[in-house]
């Protein structure tokens, strides 16, 4: 048996609500918050990036996991924002967890699937019986251009997840990758923001992608959505993840609770993960959870994932992904937000 | 260039590692060559616990440059649960959140990132405990 | 170890002094003190000169090759002294022990600081505290200042109130000082008021950013009578340095470098607080004065807020402290500071301090302070004649 043996969240503190983004640039609040289905989205701190929310998920993970960092054999992190353009995110994750220097270290990039394809490695490494334990993260502080529609939901935050053969909380059981180029989303080199294609970044793209890889899945594993307790699609808006698993044949009943993105926004490599850790807090053993991944350029990755008998074991050793959610918000306004986000021309310091 | 002073002081700003004194366990972070209590010099490696309490503060309100867009913002002198103190900025804290006494864990964060070229430096801050 | 006499002193005055520089800073506090000791400079055999940081401040170091060729000292024996803040104390110390010692009949001491170069003083001085483990963190000078003042407001119930009094009462004794940065009286209401800086601190919670420089002539007991001069003799020097973080320190709501140093002055003197008449002591910040009275034993710990809003420490009170304006409305061009209480001690022991001069003091103390307390200087000057 290979799958999950520990796992961990991190939400930041800070949100901004959607209608002070509306209110902001003269749209309509109400007509936006219903078309994307969205309340308010994390901001990420001035001192939090990609890396430092690496490290606080993969802290619960090993909480959650019991084991030591040394017998961690690889680090993988998935990110659409990877603090350096060149300089690895993940070395500074391991020593700052105490893994390594014997360890696999590299950094993945696939737009909102990176995280979900960090997972997918590290997994393989450990169902291969390259290594015992496997780290694999999708942690992102996206950025959505001032008065685009991106910036109502890119957002920030991210999950881990431990890989490994013995103490396995949740059994990977199976997996399928569904792939094709596909120019819905992207950002030249140099670029401060991301382009994307309006309307083309639907069907061709998010649906195209997502069906074929959840129709591939169940395919292969010969199972129907009747066999799943929860199902998480990767969450560019509200209103997608609920379409998507709809037409996969899932009821609402197995999407609200790893539907996140009300609350969180779209947090691009963290999404799909951060629903599948929302799941994993409250699933009992015996459940099935499906999670498809979706990162654009395109491509999706699916799991099909089974609690055992001890997550119930660890489900309270770290903070859940709801809770964080609800506790302790700071709001802020849109000045504030902005200029956190390093979207005001200063003079260098 | 930053570089070979950020990296002898890893071990400090990312896991808090200290040193015990053999002959006394006083701890000392960061760790010295002699120490402060016996004068005797052998030393073991020991991480500090990451809870603690607020015994002094303040709100900074005219911060060096490179914090100048975090003001105004609370720093502590922070004693965690084996009796260690340590200065850390607390990180999100709305400044009457923050009193003597109040309990705090420390948390991974980029301490600082300007200018635009340099290495980017990651350290601990504290973060209120809910 | 021969009696120690200071002869003469030369002081600038203390401002933005945009158009003089470093070298001439020192330059004409040097004259200045040679002319009022009444010494030729080729007498002179040794200066040493206090400066915390004319490398952060000016790019400029190697100082004691420099301001001595510039003041015309030409070959002199000098050294450059560095205790942050108490780079002056300190110098004075060193200067004093080289006559004491025997080694030379003439040494000057002196103190620099050219802090409006364009430099980042924030940053600069933050240089006094532990860099790593404190500034590295986001702290302040103030902010070291500020956490002190918290926690003696939470173990002693001091008040801002009693903290701008220290404020008020230095605006009104710098008001008399012709050498003074700010010399205008101010405000309760302007001091509670200021723009904040470090909660609880505001900006006249602070002593400002100086240029200045401060010179004093030291020579032994006997060759002071045989030139005639009035005897003021060093009779207690004392130094002490602390862990320079706040936080590797018990209490902090006191400064007990301070009380080190000057146990070790009283101990030489052979004397106790009681028996000095007036202080000069390190008000880098309102909150600085009120904890140094108490270590010094001026009052019992804890009151020593309540002690300057009773006006115990006005020129006219039972114990004065900082006649002459202190750090706040003098200023404080760093390395200067020491040297310059030195020059209010023999300004206040031979009757010179004009509109500041106290009733026949005969003994003063001065205290010096580096950093958060890291370091300390404290010196007593006995008019004996």
């Amino acid at each position: 048996m290979y799958g999950i043996v520990g796992y961990g969240s991190y939400v930041p503190r800070f949100r901004i609500k959607a209608e002070d983004i509306a209110d902001q640039w003269g749209a309509d609040a109400d007509a936006f918050k219903r078309g994307l289905l969205l309340e308010e989205k994390t901001v990420p701190g001035p001192d939090e990036d990609t890396i430092t929310i690496s490290v606080a998920a993969a802290r619960d993970a090993l909480t959650r996991a019991g084991i030591d960092p040394q017998d961690i054999g690889c680090c993988y992190i998935g990110s659409e924002s990877h603090p350096y353009a060149v300089k690895p995110s993940g070395t500074i994750v391991i020593d700052a967890l105490g893994i390594g220097p014997e360890c696999h270290v590299s950094d993945f990039e696939f737009a909102c699937k990176a995280g979900a394809e960090a997972m997918y490695v590290a997994y393989s490494h450990v169902k291969s019986g390259e290594m015992k334990y496997g780290l694999g993260i999708g942690a992102d502080t996206s950025q959505g251009a001032p008065g685009d529609a991106l910036e109502y939901t890119a957002s920030a935050g991210g999950s881990a997840f431990i890989m490994g053969a013995d103490k396995v909380i949740a059994e990977i059981q199976h997996t399928y990758s569904f792939t094709s180029d596909t120019p819905d989303f992207w950002r030249r080199e140099g670029e401060f923001y991301p382009r994307h294609a309006g309307r083309f970044t639907g069907e061709p793209a998010y649906f195209h992608h997502v069906l074929g890889a959840t129709n591939g899945i169940l395919e292969r594993s010969g199972l129907k959505p009747e066999d799943f307790r929860y199902a998480v699609f990767h969450m560019p808006n509200g209103k997608f993840p609920l379409r998507a698993g709809k037409m996969t044949g899932f009821k609402k009943e197995q999407l609200e609770q790893g539907w996140v993105v009300n609350l969180m926004g779209n947090t691009y490599s963290g999404s799909s993960p951060t629903g599948l850790a929302s799941c994993l807090d409250v699933a009992e053993p015996g459940d099935r959870i499906l999670v498809t991944s979706f990162g654009s350029g395109a491509g999706s990755d699916s799991f099909i994932i089974q609690a055992t008998d001890r997550l119930p074991e660890v489900q309270d050793l770290a903070p859940k992904v709801r809770d964080q959610l609800a506790d302790r918000r700071i709001h802020l306004s849109y000045g504030k937000y902005v200029a956190y986000r390093g979207k005001i021309r200063m003079n260098e310091v | 260039m930053i570089s070979p002073r950020y990296h002898r002081e890893k071990a400090q700003r990312y896991r808090l590692e200290a040193g015990k004194c053999d002959t006394c366990g006083e701890i000392h972070f960061p760790p010295r060559k002699v120490c402060r209590k016996c004068h005797a010099e052998d030393f073991t490696t020991v991480t500090l616990p990451r809870r603690g309490k607020v015994v002094t503060h303040t709100t900074i309100w005219i911060p060096p440059a490179q914090f100048e867009s975090l003001k105004p913002y609370v720093v502590a002198v922070v004693e965690l649960e084996n009796g260690v103190r340590l200065t850390a900025m607390v990180c999100e804290a709305p400044p009457d959140e923050v009193q003597i006494g109040t309990e705090v864990e420390i948390v991974f964060r980029k301490l600082q990132s300007d200018p635009a070229w340099e290495v980017l430096q990651y350290g601990y801050k504290a973060s209120v405990v809910a | 170890m021969r009696d120690v006499a200071v002869i003469g002193y030369g002081l600038t005055k203390f401002g933005e002094l945009w158009p003089v520089p470093l070298r001439d800073l020192f330059a004409e506090a040097a004259k200045a003190c040679l002319t009022d000791a009444g010494i030729d400079r080729e007498k002179l055999q040794s200066a040493y000169i206090g400066c915390m940081t004319s490398g952060l401040f000016n790019a400029q170091e190697h100082l004691a090759s420099i301001l001595t060729d510039y003041a015309g000292l030409g070959g002199v024996a000098a050294t450059r002294v560095e205790s942050a803040c108490a780079s002056g104390g300190a110098a004075f110390r060193a200067a004093y022990l080289e006559v004491a010692s025997g080694a030379s009949d003439f040494v000057m001491a002196g103190g620099v600081e050219k802090m409006n170069d364009g430099a980042d003083a924030t940053f600069c001085l933050s240089t006094a505290a532990d860099q790593e483990y404190e500034v590295f963190h986001g702290v302040t000078f103030p902010g070291l200042y500020a956490m002190i003042a918290h926690a003696h407001m939470h173990k002693y119930g001091t008040t801002p109130e009693q903290l701008a009094a220290v404020a008020v009462k230095n605006h009104v004794n710098g008001a008399k000082n012709p050498y003074a940065q700010f010399p205008v009286e101010i405000t309760e209401q302007t001091v509670l008021g200021a723009v904040r800086v470090a909660e609880p601190l505001g900006l006249f919670d602070c002593s400002p950013v100086t240029d200045g420089a401060a010179c004093v002539m030291l020579c032994p007991v006997d060759v002071a009578k045989e030139l005639g001069k009035p005897i003021i003799k060093v009779i207690g020097s004392g130094q002490a340095t602390d862990s320079i973080a706040l936080h590797d320190r018990t209490d902090f709501a006191a400064i007990p470098v301070v009380k080190r140093a000057a146990e070790r002055a009283f101990a030489q003197a052979g004397l106790t607080i009681d028996d000095v008449d007036f202080c000069e002591v390190h008000d880098c910040f309102t909150i600085a004065e009120i904890v140094c009275t108490e270590e010094l034993g001026l009052f019992p710990r804890g009151q020593g807020g309540p002690a300057a809003v009773e006006g115990l420490t006005a020129l006219d009170g039972k114990h004065p402290v900082n006649t002459s304006g202190g750090l706040k409305s003098k200023g404080h061009p760093v390395g200067a500071t020491g040297v310059a209480q030195i020059c209010e001690l023999v300004q206040q022991l031979s009757g010179r301090a004009g509109d500041r001069q106290l009733k026949s003091p005969r003994i003063g103390l001065a205290q010096n302070m580096g950093g958060s307390g890291g370091s300390s200087t404290v010196h007593i000057l006995e008019v004996v004649s």
